[in-house]
């Protein structure tokens, strides 16, 4: 168990590499023992190069890894005493479940006793006890990352434990099962995990902070609600949410930002943004209304029925929207609607950042 | 993987079946017929029935004596060269670089001795160990041990088991590398995190990876050493004496050396009998395996 | 690094009857037999010249390596369209039969070798090219069914249906579709056969006139005492086709060596 820092990290894979190159680019940041961590982001976005050069698999080019102040950067992966499970299911064919669970407990050389009582506990989490005895060839993809899973977790003594996108060879129905085990675990276990995903639902659920990266860097980290009610960065909004955050163009001036014709009014006033730097407003699908009247004008082009809810895709000013459908309101009919902003959720980026943060 | 019932599909096996029965069934009926005839020359036959059978399975009698005798001498080779070939092809692969300039050039090395001509690796072996010309030869001589396979036998199996393991390791070394490739990174991280020693990662990790193409080593090296002809009749040519007068130099010694046609066909029927036995049971353990593992 | 250094003691152990092999064809049959050397110490070129000069020689290699051609064209030609069908029907007796053609991969040279010489005599191809090339089939097409087997079943049957959905027909399909999908396949197979047809010598020498280039090195040997020079020098030469084919496929070694079954 363990507190996790990173200082000035970066990383690139070839050497004499541009910083637009770096696959991971300079970063400082602590994670707190005990702590759910997700990092979260599109392929490509750096997450996994992290999680191995926290776990000891790749060496950063520059920077420290921490662990509970020790520095642990240059260390092999077996001496940092972290656990990790990976994206396919790694067992080891022949042996039994047990034997798997124990492997790892068995080459720290724990006396059997304590052995056996730490296996039966962790399988008990999983619900693995009624096949500690068969052979790990011959079981499916998710009991199988049930045992890798549980193979992270049965040393009583990790600094952290780390999962590269675990799910992925799961069924949907199982995901959702295995994940509420995970957190169930979590509480149980008290221990520092972290869990790269690029599945929003999975990362929003599973973690209480949630590491958003994008191109090698974090561009925020909070909990799950911060990340959709102030995202920091457009990149964050539009990743965030299921349709992403509405982001238009605009030109802000105190109480007012202008789109196209379009005059709406902001909750508190901003300063004129510097010269050259692109404006932009963003607001959540959520928080646009449908009016009878006043508001914008705006066409309708669409409704969309995800069978839960209904988003209204909406054309103004030339830009395409999306606006949540409240349940029970009949949809807007014809193709001229009007559309109201929620003046207090309307968010206003300088360059992708959001401005005027309090 | 389901597969769909269509007798049809035996038109495209047509030909294959055809030329392997051309050259398979009408000289395998000629061997039978042989081997229940006697021929005292001239190209004249009498029927024997299963006399030749009987006298060969007989170790009491001249020929059967001589049978098993080769016959022992066969099974003593595969099993001596199956004995280094098999370890050292897994040590060599586990020892050889993953990737880059020195795997690219060691694999060309490896794979060069595969492709000499049968005769050509006893010729090269002949040079190398001979006493008077051999470097081989001439440095054991020169530690001051007496080194000369025509004379020796026991030399003469050294000579020969060393030749089969110069020629074929590489086999088994590169199956063993095949097999060892196709294991995920994660699985050998795993293990580092897991903390496992080298020797848990080779039992736990690697050996059960390399089963099936060692399955399929040990298959192609037994059957290749146990016909083994060219190479021991270049190099010993049997001798000293019948030392290392293997099954397939017996065999064409009978044949063709004292045209005893029926007494070689018996014994060649037999023989091949013995080598599909054994093939027949390696490849059911290796057909079971597969389907094993096709299960989820 | 001691994995290295048993690496490459491996491969020095490879190379050293074959630098001897190098050595002995550069010497003179007099320092052969008389010196020890590492390397010669007057070279000599009349080995090789020998072999050159002699249109034997010559005529012996081009034969050989026009039946070791023509039996991988005909084992492959006739192996792809069967391992097809072992890979994706079920047919009556289709695992008998895959096993008996494995058996004649197994089977002994030595116990066909005068049956061989009767049947292709009495059809009167003793002697030619086609019988070397015919009678090598009996273990290179059960070799090639096995090795494309392998490679056809990693390929999934979902491109064979899409296909025929396309309207191709089955011989556009196989040979414009699906051959090129396995083209690696028939690369190890060809490899293979290339391999154990010109490495063969027992059948080969049976079934020819002392043509092929391995028994015209045999019978060398015996002639009037051995020249051992001469001897060496040929063997050289027989390395270099292997060699050849072995530079062109290096990068491909270590995958055919897996015959699409790890």
């Amino acid at each position: 168990m363990a507190r996790i820092e990173l200082v000035d990290l970066a990383h690139a894979y070839w050497t004499h590499a541009r910083p637009a190159e770096y696959a991971l680019k300079p970063m400082t940041t602590t994670w707190r023992q005990g702590g759910a961590y997700a990092l979260l982001g599109p392929s490509g976005c750096g997450k996994t190069t992290l999680l191995n050069i926290i776990s000891g698999l790749v060496t950063p080019s520059q920077g420290q890894v921490l662990f509970d102040g020790v520095d642990v950067t240059n260390l092999p992966t077996e001496r940092r005493n972290i656990a990790q499970v990976f994206q396919f299911p790694v067992v080891y064919d022949t042996m039994t479940v047990f034997e798997n669970l124990a492997f790892p407990l068995r080459n720290r050389g724990l006396d059997s006793r304590a052995v056996d009582a730490r296996v039966r506990e962790i399988a008990g989490l999983l619900d693995l006890t009624p096949d500690l005895n068969r052979r790990a060839r011959g079981l499916g993809a998710d009991a199988k990352q049930k045992i890798s899973l549980g193979r992270g977790l049965v040393r009583p003594d990790v600094a952290a434990v780390l999962f590269d996108e675990p799910l992925t060879v799961i069924d949907p129905a199982l995901k959702w099962e295995l994940r509420s085990k995970l957190k169930a675990l979590h509480r149980a276990l008290d221990v520092t995990m972290i869990y790269v995903t690029h599945d929003q639902t999975e990362a929003l659920t599973f973690a209480d902070t949630v590491v958003l990266m994008h191109d090698g860097g974090i561009v925020q980290a909070g909990r799950p609600d911060e990340l959709y009610d102030r995202p920091r960065h457009t990149f964050v909004g539009h990743f965030i949410g299921s349709p992403g955050m509405n982001v238009l163009p605009a030109a802000v001036d105190g109480l007012v930002a202008r789109v196209g014709d379009a005059r709406i009014s902001l909750a508190r006033p901003y300063a004129p943004p510097k010269a050259g730097s692109k404006v932009e407003i963003g607001i959540r699908p959520d928080h646009l209304r449908l009016a009878a009247s006043g508001g914008h004008a705006a066409k309708l082009e669409r409704i969309e029925d995800l069978g839960r809810v209904r988003y209204a895709r909406l054309l103004f000013e030339g830009h395409r929207l999306s606006a949540l459908v409240p349940e029970g309101e009949p949809p807007p009919t014809g193709p001229e609607v009007r559309l109201a902003f929620d003046a207090a959720r309307i968010h206003v980026y300088a360059d992708n950042l959001l401005v005027g943060e309090p | 993987m389901t597969k769909t019932v269509d007798n049809r599909a035996w038109f495209l096996v047509l030909p294959v079946f055809a030329l392997v029965a051309f050259n398979a069934i009408l000289p395998l009926m000629t061997v039978v017929n042989y081997s229940f005839q006697d021929s005292f020359g001239n190209n004249q036959f009498f029927w024997n029935g299963i006399g030749w059978y009987q006298e060969l399975l007989d170790p009491t009698s001249e020929l059967g004596g001589r049978f098993f005798a080769a016959l022992g001498r066969s099974a003593a080779f595969s099993l001596a060269i199956l004995a280094i070939e098999v370890p050292l092809g897994i040590l060599v692969a586990l020892c050889m670089p993953r990737s880059g300039t020195q795997l690219a050039i060691g694999l060309v090395i490896m794979a060069l001795p595969l492709l000499v001509p049968w005769n050509v690796v006893g010729t090269i072996w002949l040079l190398y160990t001979r006493s008077d010309i051999g470097l081989f030869g001439w440095l054991i001589n020169a530690v001051g041990i007496d080194f000369n396979a025509t004379r020796n036998a026991a030399q003469a199996w050294i000579v020969l088991i060393a030749m089969d393991v110069w020629h074929w390791t590489s086999l088994v070394a590169l199956l063993c590398f095949a097999g060892l490739k196709s294991i995920p990174d994660a699985y050998y991280q795993a293990a580092r995190i897991d903390g496992a020693s080298r020797l848990a990662i080779f039992r736990y990790i690697e050996l059960p990876k390399l089963g099936r193409v060692l399955m399929i080593g040990v298959l192609l090296r037994f059957m290749d050493s146990f016909m083994i002809y060219t190479e021991p009749f270049v190099v010993t040519g049997g001798g000293p004496g019948n030392s290392t007068t293997v099954l397939s130099i017996d065999l064409v010694k009978i044949a063709l050396g004292q045209f005893d046609l029926g007494k070689a066909a018996a014994m060649s029927i037999v023989y091949t009998l013995i080598v599909l036995t054994v093939c027949w049971v390696f490849y059911t353990v290796l057909v079971t395996r597969d389907s094993q593992e096709a299960q989820p | 690094m001691s994995r290295r250094i048993i690496f490459y003691a491996y491969l020095v152990c490879l190379m050293l009857p074959l630098y001897w092999l190098i050595n002995l064809s550069f010497k003179g049959n007099v320092e052969i037999s008389t010196t020890m050397t590492l390397w010669p110490i007057e070279p000599t070129l009349r080995n090789y010249a020998i072999i050159f000069t002699s249109p034997e020689w010559f005529d012996g290699f081009l034969f050989s390596l026009s039946y070791v051609a023509l039996n991988t064209i005909i084992s492959i030609s006739v192996a792809l369209p069967a391992a097809y069908a072992f890979s994706r029907y079920c047919f009556l007796g289709d695992k008998h039969l895959f096993f008996w053609l494995l058996t004649n991969r197994m089977a002994p040279a030595a116990v066909f070798a005068l049956p061989y010489f009767n049947l292709y005599s009495s059809i009167g191809l003793f002697d030619s090219v086609w019988a070397v090339a015919l009678a090598h089939c009996i273990f290179n097409v059960p070799l090639a069914v096995w090795i494309l087997e392998g490679f056809i079943s990693g390929v999934p049957r979902e491109i064979d249906e899409t296909a025929r959905i396309d309207g191709y027909s089955f011989p556009r399909f196989f040979v414009r579709i699906f051959m090129p999908l396995i083209a690696n396949g028939i690369g190890v197979a060809a490899f293979f056969c290339f391999m154990f047809s010109w490495v063969e010598l027992l059948l080969a020498r049976t079934l020819t006139n002392s043509k092929a280039i391995s028994s015209i090195m045999t019978r060398s040997v015996s002639a009037s005492g051995i020249d051992w020079g001469l001897l060496a020098a040929a063997g050289v030469l027989t390395l270099i086709p292997g060699a050849l084919v072995i530079w062109f496929v290096r990068n491909h070694i270590a995958k055919g060596f897996a015959l699409g079954r790890v």
